[in-house]
């Protein structure tokens, strides 16, 4: 169920602000892949317009072309609820809905589906859970509140309620930011265990995080001060991290700037 | 200043004298007005109160059950039923018809209108929550019941067999409970949506964001996400809607063509409210009438104490709630 | 890892199809206005009296037509989608069209009738059953009215708001925090009423201009205590500590510091707070007692306000000459509470700090 993602030529803007310019890049199916890059840089607007997020925000517009395999997300006739319903998103800090519970959190997606069937959401939940390694800590608690939670589970939560709804493809944005070193282990793990059913793109600023869960980094820097954000190189990760092809790329590793 | 001379010891001293005496006076004059106010309170209630009791004490009818209102006949007769029901009837129309108006208007504001609409409209509307009630009322007179004379006779026609909504003196002037109703609903709109507005704007983006992404439709991550965050907000808004419309006098005395008839046909000129009757009653009444108005009064002041108090209560309980969730 | 199998894929409901089929962008307007079409189409066809009523059918069309349209083009959640949409744009033209409709009315009737003289002139010796005659004496007891409960409101409010604020910790705050909440719903007729029992059946006083102002006053303190208090408590605790710690006393950071920051938004809400008690008629009426005559001593004897003047024209003359001198002092009035908003909704923007990129 996981599908390859080709972009070209994408150009995003808020306003009149060109946030990012003319990327172009392949993302492959069943792999982790990174977008590293100073703050500002515009990975995060990248990431948001991979599931047409970006342009829920006022004035925001995109130009170019996003392939998810055979369909262009920014086609004509596409309906982009149901790009988000096959795309799915985590976001840098864990949103539960505040006024549900545990269950009704993971069983959300579903229900906006209009799942109504008890037994086929419990099968859901149980499974979404467990594939978000948070069955364990909650299945004794399904109906306390979802907020309830510490930010670790709270964000793995996020996780198996974004998995609830099978998407084709998982992008994270700084899932980790916000979390501990040990709930930043535990959804890591998670990650690796995800990619075998999920195309996954994850923004991250650590980049030792992006080593240790990625297959391939795509690194994105500003192409100058007031100049919008750039797709820079994109290799695999091990390549990336020791034998760079661009100078900028083996700068900003080594921590010359950024 | 004070710093400046750290070696004048005795001035030093002096002068924090004179800064101590300062603060202490200072400190009591804004107590004083903070005590002041509860005591205006309290003596509201307690005046109201020994007036009501003077009234009370006399009353030949039973204050709660009797129709007429006749306390400075020979053998003093008054009761609250007929306003009463005219309160809360009228109250209620107002709510039926104004809170889904005005979460509908505060959604669009919040969420749907373009904005370059959204912006000057919201201004718009708070601005005419500053109408005079006296003009709202003037208005309704004038032209709001004319022009509701062609709605009454259809709801009559179509909806006459519900009782409620059966003219029985058709061809009378619209100036009825159910039209007090409808001015009451467009006078509180602007209240209820500038507050509930106010909370559908503080809902969290990313709990926003959090049912877009899962694929909801703009209506589903409003129903997900905007409206049981502003649940609480809504309900206190609508209680402070509600106690303007409870407590509301010159525009329902000028719309409404009353009596002490209690009659369950909305569409039939009659009944009045507690308000309303206060300043019907107010100019011709003897010194014991105007003990008997406030009875009436002090149960009016009750109930929107109650209904304010209540507001208050979900409001504060709400912060509680949203604190512990930061 | 209990992988998430593949059972759940058999769920119709997560299928999914990217394109779907949509309803061109003008779909929606073009069912409005085809809605108000045959809803006018109707309404006069059947002759029906009330543009209400014609209104009422075009907005159920509109409703229903884009639904079942987008039902059977678009699915059942974008149909609901759409549903919602549509609702929320008829409660924006149901809440425009009243209050359009005041405005304009009021306007339309008003203009005709203010002029130099009616502004100037009094009742004194108009025939109610005739034209002629003006709001002068209103005015005058309304701005004396109003100025003299502004002038006891204000101080007052603004001190409990310092009280609250600067001070206010335990019982007793929370208390008067809960009342001010509370007064603040007071029915305008209650406070009246209770002018009328302390002040003049209690202590023997005459129905003059000031007794109204005690019953304004009453209504204008606990909204001067609210918005003061919110603007108080936007002045931030690093000014307060910058001038404790230079050795400030704090009633001198309080009136010296604190306020002047204060300022312009504490102004907006007296502002707000007067317009408000402008338009009070319920215990101007009980108070006030009303006069044809000019009376320029707000102490003594019955005097004349706007809203008050409206009442009475309307009410008591009950004649088209009444009418349209009630529809002159309501142009007049709501002209007076609208610039007073207008200027404090100013003031609140001039002196609020700039926000933007």
């Amino acid at each position: 169920m996981a599908k390859r993602i080709d972009v070209s030529g994408l150009s995003a803007y808020y306003g009149t602000t060109k946030a990012i310019e003319d990327i172009s890049m392949t993302v492959e199916p069943r792999s982790v892949t990174a977008f590293i890059g100073p703050s500002g840089c515009g990975k995060s607007t990248f990431l948001r317009t991979l599931n047409r997020m970006h342009e829920v925000i006022p004035g925001a517009r995109v130009e170019g072309k996003v392939m998810l395999d055979d369909d262009n997300l920014y086609g004509a006739n596409v309906d982009p609820v149901a790009v988000r319903r096959t795309v799915g998103m985590v976001f840098q800090r864990p949103n539960p809905f505040p006024t549900m519970s545990i269950y009704d959190n993971v069983a959300a997606g579903l229900k906006l589906a209009g799942v109504k069937k008890k037994s086929v959401l419990d099968d859901v939940v149980e499974k979404s859970l467990k594939g978000a390694n948070l069955w364990k800590e909650v299945h004794t608690r399904l109906n306390k509140p979802g907020a309830g939670l510490s930010g670790g589970q709270q964000q793995r939560l996020c996780i198996a309620r974004a998995i609830a709804v099978e998407p084709q493809v998982l992008l994270m944005d700084e899932p980790c930011s916000a979390l501990d070193p040990i709930s930043t282990l535990a959804v890591e793990d998670l990650i690796g265990e995800l990619k075998s059913q999920f195309t996954i793109v994850i923004v991250t600023h650590n980049m030792q995080q992006a080593a240790r869960v990625s297959d391939r980094t795509a690194f994105f820097n500003l192409a100058g001060v007031g100049q919008p954000g750039k797709l820079v190189e994109l290799d695999d990760t091990q390549r990336i991290f020791s034998n760079p092809s661009v100078q900028a790329t083996e700068d900003y590793i080594s921590g010359r700037f950024g | 200043m004070t710093s400046s001379h750290p070696a004048d010891a005795p001035g030093r001293v002096r002068r924090r004298k004179t800064s101590q005496l300062g603060d202490k006076i200072f400190f009591n004059a804004a107590r004083g007005a903070g005590i002041l106010l509860l005591v205006i309170m309290a003596a509201i209630a307690g005046f109201l109160a020994y007036r009501s009791a003077l009234a009370l004490s006399k009353n030949q009818g039973n204050f709660l059950t009797t129709f007429e209102w006749a306390p400075d006949a020979p053998k003093p007769v008054f009761g609250i039923a007929v306003l009463a029901f005219g309160t809360i009837v009228s109250a209620v129309i107002a709510m039926v018809i104004a809170v889904p108006v005005a979460i509908g208007i505060a959604l669009f504001i919040s969420h749907y209108a373009p904005r370059k609409i959204a912006q000057p409209f919201a201004y718009l509307v708070d601005l005419l929550a500053a109408v005079p009630s006296i003009v709202y009322g003037l208005w309704g007179a004038l032209f709001l019941v004319p022009h509701l004379d062609g709605l009454t006779s259809w709801m009559d026609q179509y909806l006459g067999w519900t009782y409620v909504f059966d003219q029985t003196r058709a061809g009378t002037t619209p100036r009825t409970l159910f039209t007090v109703g409808i001015l009451l609903a467009i006078m509180v709109l602007p209240i209820i949506t500038a507050v509930t507005r106010e909370v559908f704007r503080q809902v969290p983006r990313m709990h926003e964001e959090a049912a877009l992404a899962l694929g909801a439709t703009r209506w589903e991550m409003i129903r997900t996400s905007v409206l049981p965050f502003g649940r609480p907000g809504i309900i206190s808004a609508s209680m402070l809607g509600l106690g303007r419309a409870l407590g509301e006098t010159i525009a329902v005395a000028v719309v409404l063509s009353s009596n002490s008839v209690l009659s369950l046909h909305l569409l039939d000129p009659g009944g009045g409210t507690f308000a309303q009757n206060i300043a019907l009653k107010f100019n011709e009444a003897g010194s014991f009438g105007r003990d008997a108005l406030m009875a009436s009064g002090l149960v009016l002041f009750v109930i929107t104490l109650l209904v304010n108090g209540a507001a208050r209560m979900i409001v504060a309980r709400r912060k509680e709630y949203s604190g512990a969730n930061a | 890892m209990s992988a998430v199998t593949t059972t759940a894929a058999s769920l119709p409901q997560l299928r999914r199809n990217l394109t779907t089929a949509r309803l061109p962008k003008w779909s929606q307007a073009a069912v409005a206005a085809g809605s108000v079409a045959l809803g006018c189409g109707i309404g006069a066809g059947f002759g029906l009296a009330s543009h209400l009523q014609w209104g009422l059918i075009a907005a159920a069309l509109f409703v229903i037509v884009s639904y079942a349209l987008s039902a059977r083009v678009e699915g059942r959640r974008q149909a609901k989608d759409r549903l919602a949409t549509s609702v929320v744009w008829v409660a924006f033209v149901a809440a425009v069209v009243p209050l359009a409709a005041l405005t304009f009315y009021t306007v339309q009737q008003g203009i005709a009738v203010v002029d130099a003289n009616f502004l100037t002139h009094s009742m004194k010796g108009v025939l109610s059953a005739g034209p002629g005659g003006g709001i002068y004496h209103a005015l005058i007891g309304t701005l004396q009215q109003v100025a003299l409960a502004t002038l006891i409101a204000a101080p007052l409010g603004l001190l409990t708001a310092v009280y609250l604020v600067e001070y206010g910790r335990g019982r007793l705050a929370r208390t008067v925090t809960f009342f001010v909440d509370v007064m603040t719903g007071i029915p305008s007729i209650v406070a009246g009423l209770f002018v009328l029992s302390v002040w003049i059946l209690g202590l023997g006083f005459s129905y003059s201009g000031f007794a109204g102002s005690l019953a304004l006053a009453i209504l204008m303190m606990p909204v001067v205590v609210r918005s003061t208090e919110e603007m108080l408590k936007l002045v931030p605790n690093e000014l307060r500590e910058a001038s404790y710690a230079l050795g400030v006393p704090r009633w001198k950071t309080i009136l010296r510091i604190v306020i002047p920051t204060a300022i312009g938004g504490i102004t907006t809400g007296v502002m707000l707070a007067v317009a408000r008690i402008t338009g009070e008629t319920a215990p101007v009426l009980m108070l006030v007692f009303g006069a044809d005559i000019i009376n320029n001593n707000p102490f003594q004897d019955p005097q004349q306000s706007l809203p008050m003047y409206i009442w009475q024209q309307y009410a008591q003359v009950n004649n088209d000459f009444g009418y349209a001198r009630a529809w002159g002092a309501a142009l007049v009035l709501i002209a007076f509470v609208m610039g007073l908003n207008l200027i404090a909704r100013g003031i609140a923007r001039w002196r609020s700090p700039k926000t933007g990129h």
